[in-house]
């Protein structure tokens, strides 16, 4: 396949489509908007069922009956849109059924604004909706990473019968970039011996999320449990840049490690032994690489465009061992190089230390600075 | 001469809710009062002769619970 | 009393197949048992358990899956349209259904019912209404009357603060997308044999793909008015009815063709 150019929202559709995507169920909401529109006549013409929701609601629920007939099922919304799918997420979550979920995350908490933002990590990696259970989530950082991870997702959501997350966010949806996509894959022929799919010929099917009587609702709690095992164990990714001989650490998912990078580069240049780790999945997170570069380098920095949801994650997997610091920025305002490029040196420069919190520190900055 | 008609009520089923009682036209179910089923009801239960097998019963019963049997109108013709 | 077999005796009726062999938890009365009965007689006749697919609601009715020899999903609290909705979209020959009360329907469901009807999508929904909340206690429903008395309207809904019930076939029958919009009830035989007509004619439409397709049935809910099984019948015939008329409100001219 001939690399053209793609704007990211519509990449991620068309790799749904190419992935064997069978039905999709969305609605509008700045800025992933493209998708559902380029889904609304990309669909039909291949004979796909497409439906505009009446709300995101609606949606999500359009997309829970269609997985548990297992189907290859997508929507797609940004963070506000999110929240409304949350009870739906737990539902599918509660039902094991597969789905695939693409959340371009924007400025809030609330409306905020249309631009980019990482702000929907804790909700994402911690599940969404009530209940004991975690999506697989992926982050991508460019047009290209989008499409394979799109690809990824609906194989990874099957495999473990789970909901799978493509979390991007307005930058990387209203970007065009080359990028290659796979082949068309063909629809399901075969499906799951638990889809209530109405056939003849066999016993009735049952899909539901209700338990209740707690041992039983319990018995489903740990399944859940262990399959999650199954994934943590299998299906971590993440990719490191110049680690092999780093003193520092820049740790960033998606936009904001896609900056990162560009920073640390310039370091480089100027002889900083700097390195990046970028989470591919930020679910399962990375927690064994990081573990194991804390005990080799002497400071980490995290790079988000947030108030500091993943740098929870990175201080529990380096065990306080080691000074992190942390570089947000908020609200729909995207990070430059050169900003991450001053934490750096700040960072590596120091004093550094492992008491008090980074978020503390950052906000003294940023106070000093406005 | 009426059809004569048959019900059988399963008590698995019954709950003893009555509204097969009013709902009869030939005023011939009543709740068994010396009778509980295993959930503790008093079941419905046919108490005189006179039931056609009309299955008004069985239209109103909420847990299908009754089993309407009626006199095979060919047979009778045929004597 | 022994009553004796008749000679040459045949079966006139019997529970119907689609009713599975569960004794139901349904409280000793309740007319949710008469629908759950008619859906599944209608389910038989028309030869569908094994393409049907239902999908149950949140309310007194959660556990129908239980009750019908067909698959079945769950779906959350007023979203078994957007749910029956993805299904007949990718399966559109199977028979899809919700079953939902007025809580379900007509509270939080009201957006996913109506655009669902609107959207004309080709299912059929079965729509209990009891005027009140029942799975929950008996609270204060939007289809209950005014000067009902609820557990939260317990002097009895005043309209001024609390508003005035939604009739829902009305309200949906002026979408284009419907295409059979009617109400039944089910406080007595002669209403009950009509209601099973209607849900016969409800499944007929979808099995023809002529679109949204609602019965909604006048319902009682004995334990929750307070009133034995009986007088609760009386109170639909005697109250619900005048405010709740039975009509068919909706009804696709393509429909008039069908004969059952």
């Amino acid at each position: 396949m001939a690399r053209e150019l793609w704007k990211g929202n519509e990449a991620v559709a068309e790799a749904a489509v190419r992935a064997g995507l069978q039905a999709y169920f969305g609605y509008p909401i700045t800025p992933q908007t493209e998708l559902l529109e380029y889904l609304s006549w990309r669909m039909p013409e291949l004979g796909r069922p497409f439906v505009q929701a009446e709300s995101e609601l609606g949606a999500i629920n359009m997309v829970y009956g269609a997985a548990c007939t297992g189907v290859r099922v997508m929507t797609s919304s940004s963070s506000p849109g999110i929240s409304l799918m949350l009870e739906g997420m737990s539902y599918i979550a509660g039902t094991e059924v597969p789905m695939v979920l693409v959340d371009v995350m924007r400025g809030g908490p609330g409306l905020g604004n249309i631009a980019p933002a990482q702000a929907d990590y804790n909700q994402i990696v911690h599940g969404g909706g009530h209940g004991d259970y975690y999506p697989i989530v992926l982050a991508p950082a460019s047009v290209q990473e989008s499409i394979d991870l799109t690809v990824l997702a609906f194989d990874l959501a099957e495999k473990y019968r789970s909901i799978g997350v493509v979390l991007t966010d307005g930058s990387l949806g209203q970007m065009m970039e080359p990028a290659e996509m796979p082949a068309m894959k063909p629809l399901k022929q075969v499906y799951p011996n638990w889809a209530t799919t109405g056939e003849p010929g066999r016993e009735r099917r049952l899909l539901s999320s209700i338990n209740l009587n707690p041992p039983e609702q319990e018995k489903t709690n740990i399944r859940l449990a262990l399959r999650w095992q199954q994934v943590q164990a299998n299906e971590v990714r993440f990719k490191g840049y110049y680690l092999d001989d780093a003193r520092f650490v820049v740790v960033g998912f998606g936009s904001s490690g896609r900056v990162a990078l560009s920073a640390v580069r310039t370091a480089r240049a100027e002889g900083i032994p700097v390195g990046l780790l970028r989470p591919i999945t930020v679910k399962p997170f990375p927690e064994q690489v990081l573990d194991e570069l804390s005990k080799q380098v002497d400071g980490m920095l995290v790079v988000e465009m947030n108030a500091g949801q993943m740098l929870e994650d990175v201080r529990l997997a380096t065990r306080s061992r080691i000074p992190v610091e942390f570089y947000g920025r908020m609200g729909g305002v995207v990070p430059l190089p050169d900003e991450v490029l001053t934490e750096i040196h700040t960072l590596v420069h120091g004093p550094r230390t492992t008491q008090g919190h980074p978020r503390d520190r950052w906000l003294a900055r940023l106070a000093r600075n406005n | 001469m009426p059809l004569k008609g048959r019900i059988e009520v399963n008590e698995a089923y019954c709950k003893g809710c009555e509204l097969c009682v009013p709902a009869c036209p030939q005023d011939v179910i009543r709740l068994a009062s010396e009778h509980l089923t295993a959930k503790g009801y008093h079941p419905a239960e046919l108490f005189a002769e006179g039931c056609t097998g009309c299955a008004v019963c069985a239209v109103v019963c909420p847990e299908a619970a009754i089993t309407v049997y009626r006199e095979n109108t060919k047979a009778r013709v045929a004597v | 009393m022994a009553i004796p077999s008749i000679e040459n005796e045949q079966m006139v009726y019997q529970r119907p197949e689609s009713f599975t062999d569960v004794s139901t938890h349904y409280c000793p009365g309740c007319t949710h048992g008469v629908a759950h009965r008619l859906v599944a007689e209608v389910i038989d006749e028309m030869g569908l358990r094994e393409r049907t697919i239902g999908v149950a609601s949140v309310g007194c009715s959660v556990f129908a899956y239980n009750y019908f020899d067909c698959d079945f999903v769950q779906s959350p609290h007023g979203r078994a349209p957007a749910m029956a909705t993805g299904i007949k979209r990718v399966l559109p020959d199977r028979v899809v259904f919700t079953y939902q009360g007025d809580g379900d329907l007509a509270s939080i469901g009201m957006g996913e019912i109506t655009h669902a009807a609107a959207r004309g999508e080709n299912i059929t929904v079965i729509f209990i209404n009891n005027a009140n909340y029942g799975m929950t206690g008996g609270q204060m429903a939007p289809t209950t009357l005014p000067g009902m008395k609820t557990t939260t309207s317990p002097n009895g809904r005043d309209v001024e603060v609390q508003g005035y019930p939604i009739r829902v076939s009305e309200l949906l029958s002026t979408l284009e997308g419907a295409s059979y919009i009617v109400r039944r009830s089910l406080h007595d035989p002669k209403n009950i044999r009509q209601a099973k007509k209607a849900i016969r004619m409800a499944f007929e439409v979808q099995m023809r793909g002529l679109g949204f397709s609602m019965v909604e049935l006048l319902s009682s809910c004995p334990t929750n008015w307070g009133l034995t099984p009986q007088e609760a019948l009386q109170f639909v015939e005697e109250k619900m009815v005048s405010f709740y008329p039975l009509n068919d409100f909706k009804v696709h001219p393509a429909i008039a063709q069908i004969k059952i």
